[in-house]
């Protein structure tokens, strides 16, 4: 065991230095902040649209003084509820016809609220009257009880924390963890996939299996890539913790998870390796049976969609608790990781992380066996029944 | 655990009894015995899916036999021994990306061998073979050749008790084709045992103490290169002023007769009553000479014109790149 472990640390050494110390890593290191630029542009454009404001236009077609009363009562009423609570209206001034205001070129009001307070008259598209008839109704109401219309003031009673918002807080984290997870997991495991095509393409696998174990070269390079993975989260964390201080963001105020937020920082980083070593032990399996680029490409998608399944289940599994879902989603190897770090953020007990750490990793060494024998099978040509040989010793 | 200690002592560095490996329909090894004597060098001769390199990667613990058993300096498990084992395949592999003296270290450290130890050997051994300008280059930069040395390097810096090579000759220039057969020489003076696969008689022809011949998957010859000459009777080449007499009966039945020139074995008497006959039969001899066969001819002999021929068309493939 001692021999596989030094062999997998050599080729493990040789795949990530030639991987972090090629040009391609900084592009590989910068990728994710082409998102992040695109969406600080997009943002900013997302602010201006947001500020723009697109509620819809009534336009008030009644007496003066009933329009103008109108007007009082949405003011009023907004200054209590808010801009985007009510429809913006706007005097047009009495209309004989509405059907044929509303049908004139360049009219600016989606509908019109014409009559009196006290009989209002809607004209509009049938789903703009379904939506805008309760408002106008509301206002129909304000501007008649103009003068007796009181509003009671609500008192205030704040509190520190409560269990709701606590539950909800780590239910949030829980899902956000899922999902960055979830994230750098798609985004570094595919690569995976090709990593053996460079030693079959370049005949480098002759050398190695004449050397050492092919175990010993899946394991090696799930241990390289792994490793490079953990540069490039420490990279971008690092970037995103820089980035939170100097926006003026406050760690303390951060709503804790269950298991408190060291326990479950070291969870989620064990949760990361064990869910990119269950899906790259997979991946290696699958990518090294390919025995070209193009081959390996087509099988990026089916291995995608598989990723996005996996996440759909633990994500529906986190609303759901200790019910079977859950439960399940905790057992299956491949979302174990994305159930157990949801489960982390709202359950404070370690112990079942411990045993299913113990059962992921268990996972990982049976997949990499049967991708290792399939390997020699399928690749290589040799063995025979490959679950014969599924216990063996590597070297046997 | 891939150790050291070889699990008996024995005579042979490698044994396989009874291999057999087939792929689909195709039985590439079909029950082969061989066995190579520690610190000799061990040629195995075949023409192009004569099935050595199958042979020699399931020796080696690459593949595994359908049937039989192998024994590598005295481990039935092979990766076991690997750490005292070199091996160049026939398809030559190396990291484009690597520099030529991490790449020899790289082979070592894949055996065991230390990797600042290994660098220190490669630069060597690079230096020592007029290559120091090539330790920092990039295997991507090489000519092919240098390449081949650089892999060949690696195959040896961990200094293995066994090196197994497939075609090594193959690619090589002539100078460079001397170069390894010095290599080999110099490996094999220190004890190494050696055992390469080759198509080129010749190189098994000056190097080898002991040959297999193989061919369809079985060996049709083991033993030494002398062995299989002896297996044929020396040629015996005769020029006559005379084109006929009385002497003529004095040659054997199927003497070939070419240009004025008779073509028989060496008859089992020898040559002197031959001789005897011929000048009382007043044959007026010109020129006689014996032929002793070469091992081109043995194994002619022994595995076939078709294979031989086959080993004749690469042999021309090789002088002519």
């Amino acid at each position: 065991m001692r021999e596989l472990w030094r062999a997998a640390f050599v080729i493990a050494r040789r795949d990530f230095t030639a991987v972090v110390f090629s040009r391609t890593f900084i592009l590989f290191l910068l990728g994710p902040l082409l998102p992040i630029l695109i969406g600080f542009a997009f943002g900013g454009l997302g602010d201006r649209i947001s500020s723009t404001d697109l509620r819809p236009v009534v336009g008030i077609a009644m007496a003066p003084a009933d329009s103008a009363a109108v007007l009082r009562a949405h003011d009023r009423l907004t200054q209590r509820m808010g801009d985007q609570a009510l429809p913006r209206v706007r005097p047009i001034g009495p209309v004989a016809d509405p059907r044929a205001r509303l049908a004139r070129p360049g009219s600016q009001v989606v509908a019109i609220l014409s009559g009196t307070p006290a009989r209002p008259v809607l004209t509009g598209k049938p789903q703009d009257l379904d939506r805008l008839q309760g408002d106008m109704s509301l206002l129909s109401a304000a501007t008649l009880a103009e003068r007796t219309l009181r509003f009671v003031s609500v008192e205030r009673q704040p509190v520190s924390a409560s269990p709701g918002a606590q539950a909800q807080a780590r239910l949030l984290i829980g899902r956000v963890a899922q999902v960055v997870m979830f994230f750098l997991t798609i985004l570094l495991a595919g690569m995976i996939l090709s990593n053996l095509v460079e030693e079959k393409t370049n005949k480098i696998i002759e050398i190695l299996a004449a050397a050492v174990p092919i175990d010993a070269i899946f394991l090696g390079k799930l241990m390289a890539m792994l490793a490079m993975s953990f540069v490039g989260i420490a990279f971008w964390g690092g970037g995103a913790f820089a980035a939170f201080a100097l926006l003026g963001g406050n760690f303390a105020a951060l709503p804790a998870p269950a298991v408190g937020w060291p326990a479950f920082l070291i969870l989620a980083i064990l949760y990361f390796a064990m869910a990119y070593t269950l899906l790259g032990s997979l991946f290696i399996g699958i990518g090294a049976q390919a025995s070209t680029v193009r081959e390996v490409q087509t099988l990026n998608m089916p291995v995608t969609m598989g990723q996005m399944m996996i996440f759909f289940f633990a994500s529906y599994a986190v609303d759901h608790m200790g019910s079977p879902a859950e439960v399940a989603a905790c057992i299956f190897p491949f979302s174990s990781p994305f159930a157990m770090i949801a489960r982390a953020g709202q359950e404070a007990a370690l112990w079942p992380h411990l045993l299913a750490l113990l059962w992921q990793a268990a996972f990982v060494a049976l997949i990499i066996r049967v991708g290792v024998l399939l390997f020699r099978r399928h690749v290589m040509q040799s063995g025979g029944r490959w679950w014969k040989r599924l216990f063996r010793p590597a070297t046997g | 655990m891939i150790g050291d200690t070889p699990a008996s002592i024995s005579a042979y560095a490698v044994e396989g009894h009874g291999l057999v490996k087939t792929f689909g329909t195709f039985r590439a090894v079909d029950g082969i015995d061989i066995a190579v004597p520690a610190g000799s060098i061990y040629g195995v001769l075949g023409p192009n899916g004569a099935g050595k390199t199958t042979l020699l990667r399931t020796l080696l613990g690459i593949i595994d036999p359908d049937a039989g058993h192998r024994t590598l300096l005295g481990a039935d498990q092979p990766l076991k021994m690997a750490r005292q084992v070199g091996y160049l395949p026939e398809e030559r592999g190396l990291y484009p990306s690597m520099k030529a003296y991490e790449a020899i270290a790289f082979m070592g450290a894949l055996r065991g061998l230390p990797l600042a130890e290994g660098r220190r050997r490669a630069k060597a051994m690079l230096e020592g073979h007029g290559m120091g300008g090539a330790n920092d280059k990039p295997i991507r930069q090489l000519s092919k050749g240098m390449a081949q040395t650089v892999q060949l390097f690696g195959t040896i810096v961990h200094r293995p008790r066994l090196i197994v090579l497939d075609e090594p000759f193959s690619g090589l220039d002539a100078i460079n084709q001397e170069k390894l057969e010095a290599l080999i020489r110099a490996q094999a003076r220190e004890g190494v045992t050696i055992l390469f696969s080759t198509h080129v008689i010749a190189h098994a022809e000056r190097l080898c103490e002991r040959i297999a011949i193989v061919a369809g998957g079985r060996i049709r010859f083991e033993g030494t290169p002398e062995d299989a000459r002896e297996r044929l009777r020396a040629r015996v080449r005769l020029r006559t002023r005379a084109s006929d007499g009385a002497w003529r009966r004095a040659l054997p039945a199927d003497t070939l007769a070419e240009d004025g020139v008779w073509h028989f074995d060496l008859p089992d008497a020898g040559i002197e009553p031959l001789l005897r006959e011929l000048i009382a039969g007043q044959a007026g001899i010109e020129s006689l000479s014996i032929e002793r066969p070469g091992l081109h001819d043995a194994f002619v002999a022994i595995a076939g014109a078709e294979a031989a021929g086959r080993m004749d068309g690469k042999d021309e493939e090789e002088d002519a790149a």
